[in-house]
């Protein structure tokens, strides 16, 4: 009995880790990035294009909007296939079909971002710039590239809430003489809703965060873009770019470039599990 | 064979009280279980059967929404103690579900499960206690040359009764059941009763069951359970042919349940 | 103007998402295909077998598969049993609750963090604050941290599809919890448990962004797990970021699709045997 309680305890203890490992990132992330922002000042960090490390300077509004620019790109292209994907794969593919398909997404989710980066460098950015102008490295490459790579995170989770809608819903809208796109559309794709809506916040925290890949695409010129096919730094890839050679106050801004990544990602997740848990609850509701 | 009652009783239910949530389940319960006696718990569906059985092994420690009180004597000691040992609990009373449960192993691997998990390692005495609580179950015969066989390729009736075999290599002290035969054909059904039959010469016997013919055919005394309570037990044959409550004439007869 | 009849709706719907499959479906084959129809010429056996000269333009790759294999299998051999414990305590050992909760919480929470704040904080705790510097180790536990929710979450997965009832028969015959969970839980669970250690031993294999901050990128072969090493992933994108030599780039992207292929064919095959087992 004695053994068993320390068995309990033990795998208890264990459990934690997991909470201890997002509690120490968070601390650490934060001791080092926070107190440049505080002495840059909110405004002069967050609203000043002048990223000038050696002068001194440390804004990042460009990669701000370098960031939201892919990631929305990116939603475009991901979200609309992934969502595609997963109606697809649930609703209108027979069963043995789909349940190859999806391994095949996880293998799309698999292979390594720097790669997807590659492939980008070597058949879209000359496509790009060769028959729509600009150096090619733009927001669209960066977009989607970023796109694609977004996909499966969306097609996943969705495909998810949408099996979580109860049978009966279907058959009983069919029952009512709807096709099957309709039932879709009207019926499936409502009361799959928050799950969706979860899947493609997912999707952005992905697109916000990814780096290798789009460091190989975008371009990474330190200005605000005017067009799609203009280069863009992201914060990520600003990290990743100056991270070898930063030290002193410029690694400190760096850091706090990733605490803005971090705040948002985590918003985002808040909010994405929040939708999420509330179809579990529609769901184990009926 | 002396009268049961004459015995001192191996299990002494006192007072038992099961309550869920704001709902009562058992209610102030008490009952003896002799040794050398199959007794039988009838009643309709709901009247608790079921959890009281569960309490003599304590799986109803799993339900966590259960709050258990009153005591219940094994051999003369509170098995809610907080002290008490449940593995070493369901050891001595070894329980047989209503839906034969094998796990996914060989017919031989289910067998020797419990007693290696009760420390036995002797591969001779494992063999022996294979073959012993396999004929006890009258399984023997039917599987002797396919030890090695999953469980899961046996018929449904042998199932139930490898379940059975299963829980005499604990050599248990009480052997409970929850409508063990619910899902099984009548010569499988009839095997088990002459099983229970052998069996209650070693040990005491706690049978629950929806078929008051089963219980009329397979047990010494009949207990009969309404609604959480304990409506009346006395000797099978009296209890069917003359019971003393209202309630218990209406459900023999079919009134309910 | 006349309304369109719902079935032609119907057909010009499902025809566009059956386009964006097959769409997605040929990037996926087109990416495949090109990599290794590009890199299967230039690999050979030397080419995996030697170290790089001259930084990665000849050569071979050698010490980077090595230091992948250390990184990444370190990183696994951290986090599954962490990961499988986690499991256990939340399905078996606990009520669904606040603690639960939280832990279910914290775990969502760090998958969805990006790779290239780990690397941030590999580098300021495990590189800095513990002074391990940039080596095999420090790389290893950013990236235990990273896959640790993907385990947690498929083992509770597959623990959870073990039938109820077997618990039971378990403890009727007399099993503590633990002899419960090691005999009859986990052996069952094993295969879809190991189907999520698979997919995030790929994951660690292809990461980058958080291995080059934490591991670093030294080319020659680690000898110790304080010692950096450069993986495949950063390897492939330095010798093509800095121009080094595309053939020996895309000989390196083909050894890592390949590996990535393995596992996820392994992966799905472990998968199946679940199925079959269950079904």
């Amino acid at each position: 009995m004695r053994q068993e309680k320390l068995i309990a305890l033990i795998l208890q203890a264990v459990a934690l880790s997991a909470l201890a490992g997002l509690l120490l990132i968070t601390v650490f992330i934060f001791k080092e990035g926070l107190p440049l922002i505080l002495r840059t000042g909110l405004k002069d960090f967050f609203f000043s294009s002048d990223w000038e490390p050696d002068a001194g300077h440390f804004g990042i509004m460009s990669m701000i909007i370098g960031s939201l620019a892919v990631t929305l790109g990116a939603m475009l292209i991901g979200g609309t296939l992934g969502l595609g994907m997963a109606i697809v794969l649930t609703q209108f593919c027979p069963p043995k079909l789909a349940s190859f398909l999806k391994p095949t997404i996880e293998l799309l989710a698999g292979i390594p971002s720097v790669v997807y980066g590659f492939m980008g460098v070597v058949t879209l950015v000359p496509l790009i710039r060769s028959y729509l102008g600009g150096p090619g490295l733009s927001v669209l490459a960066a977009s989607i590239v970023l796109g694609i790579m977004v996909l499966p995170t969306v097609t996943s989770i969705s495909i998810d809430a949408l099996k979580a809608v109860p049978r009966t819903y279907w058959e009983g809208s069919v029952a009512l003489g709807a096709t099957r796109w309709q039932t879709t559309h009207m019926l499936m794709l409502k009361a799959a809703r928050s799950g969706i809506v979860a899947a493609i916040i997912l999707g952005m925290g992905r697109a916000l965060g990814e780096t290798m890949a789009v460091i190989m695409v975008a371009g990474n010129a330190l200005e605000i873009p005017g067009s799609v096919l203009d280069p863009v730094r992201t914060l990520t890839s600003n990290i990743a770019l100056e991270m070898g050679y930063a030290s002193g106050e410029h690694r400190e801004a760096l850091f706090a470039a990733g605490v803005t990544l971090f705040a948002v990602i985590m918003i985002f997740n808040t909010i994405a599990l929040t939708f999420a848990r509330r179809t579990i609850r529609q769901g184990r509701g009926q | 064979m002396m009268p049961p009652e004459q015995n001192s009783p191996v299990i002494e239910v006192q007072n038992l009280t099961v309550t869920s949530y704001d709902r009562t389940i058992l209610d102030g319960l008490s009952l003896p279980v002799y040794k050398n006696e199959r007794l039988a718990i009838i009643g309709p569906s709901n009247s608790g059967k079921t959890t009281f059985l569960r309490c003599l092994n304590r799986l109803n420690d799993l339900q966590h929404s259960f709050k258990v009180s009153g005591t219940i004597l094994l051999n003369g000691s509170n098995i809610f103690d907080p002290g008490a040992d449940t593995a070493q609990l369901r050891r001595k009373v070894g329980m047989v579900y209503a839906v034969p449960v094998p796990l996914p192993w060989s017919i031989y691997e289910n067998l020797v499960y419990g007693p290696r998990l009760a420390g036995v390692r002797d591969k001779n005495r494992l063999d022996e206690l294979v073959e012993t609580s396999l004929q006890s179950a009258f399984l023997w015969g039917e599987v002797k040359d396919r030890l090695h066989m999953p469980a899961k390729n046996l018929s449904g009736g042998q199932q139930q009764r490898l379940c059975l075999a299963r829980v005499l290599a604990l050599e248990p002290e009480v052997l409970i059941l929850d409508e063990p035969c619910s899902a099984l054909d009548p010569i499988s059904t009839a095997k088990i009763e002459d099983a229970l039959f052998e069996l209650k010469s070693r040990l005491a016997i706690v049978l629950v069951t929806n078929n008051t013919k089963q219980a009329a055919r397979a047990s010494d005394r009949t207990a009969f359970f309404l609604m959480g309570k304990l409506i009346e037990m006395k000797e099978t044959g009296r209890l069917f042919t003359n019971p003393s409550d209202k309630r218990t004439n209406d459900y023999l007869v079919g009134q309910f349940g | 103007m006349k309304r369109i009849s719902p079935a032609i709706t119907q057909l010009i719907a499902v025809g566009c998402l059956w386009t964006f499959t097959l769409l997605t479906l040929s990037i996926l084959l087109f990416i495949i295909a090109y990599i290794l129809i590009q890199g299967l010429p230039w690999l050979s056996w030397e080419f995996l077998s030697q170290a790089p000269e001259s930084m990665g333009r000849r050569g071979g790759i050698f010490p980077m598969i090595v230091g992948t294999f250390m990184v990444a299998g370190l990183a696994v051999l951290i986090a599954a049993p962490i990961g499988i414990a986690t499991a256990v305590y939340l399905t078996e050992y606990t009520r669904e609750g606040k603690f639960t909760f939280i832990v279910r919480f914290g775990a969502d929470c760090l998958a969805g963090i990006p790779s290239i704040i780990y690397g941030l904080f590999g580098f300021v705790f495990f590189a800095i604050a513990l002074g391990m510097g940039l080596s095999v180790i420090s790389g290893a536990l950013t990236l235990t941290l990273m896959i640790l929710p993907t385990i947690v979450r498929t083992a509770e997965e597959a623990i959870r599809a073990v039938p109820p009832a077997y618990r039971e028969a378990s403890y009727g015959l007399g099993s503590t919890r633990w002899q419960m969970v090691t005999r009859v839980v986990l052996p069952l669970a094993l295969p879809g448990i190991c189907t999520g250690i698979v997919l995030s031993l790929g994951r660690s294999i292809s990461e980058t962004a958080a291995v080059m901050l934490t591991a670093g990128s030294a080319l020659r072969m680690p000898h110790s797990l304080s010692d950096s090493t450069r993986t495949l992933a950063l390897h492939f994108y330095i010798l093509s970021r800095e121009g080094l030599s595309m053939d020996k780039a895309y000989a390196t992207a083909s050894v890592l699709i390949l590996l990535i292929l393995a596992l996820n064919l392994f992966a799905y095959w472990l998968m199946r045997q679940v199925t079959r087992r269950n079904g």
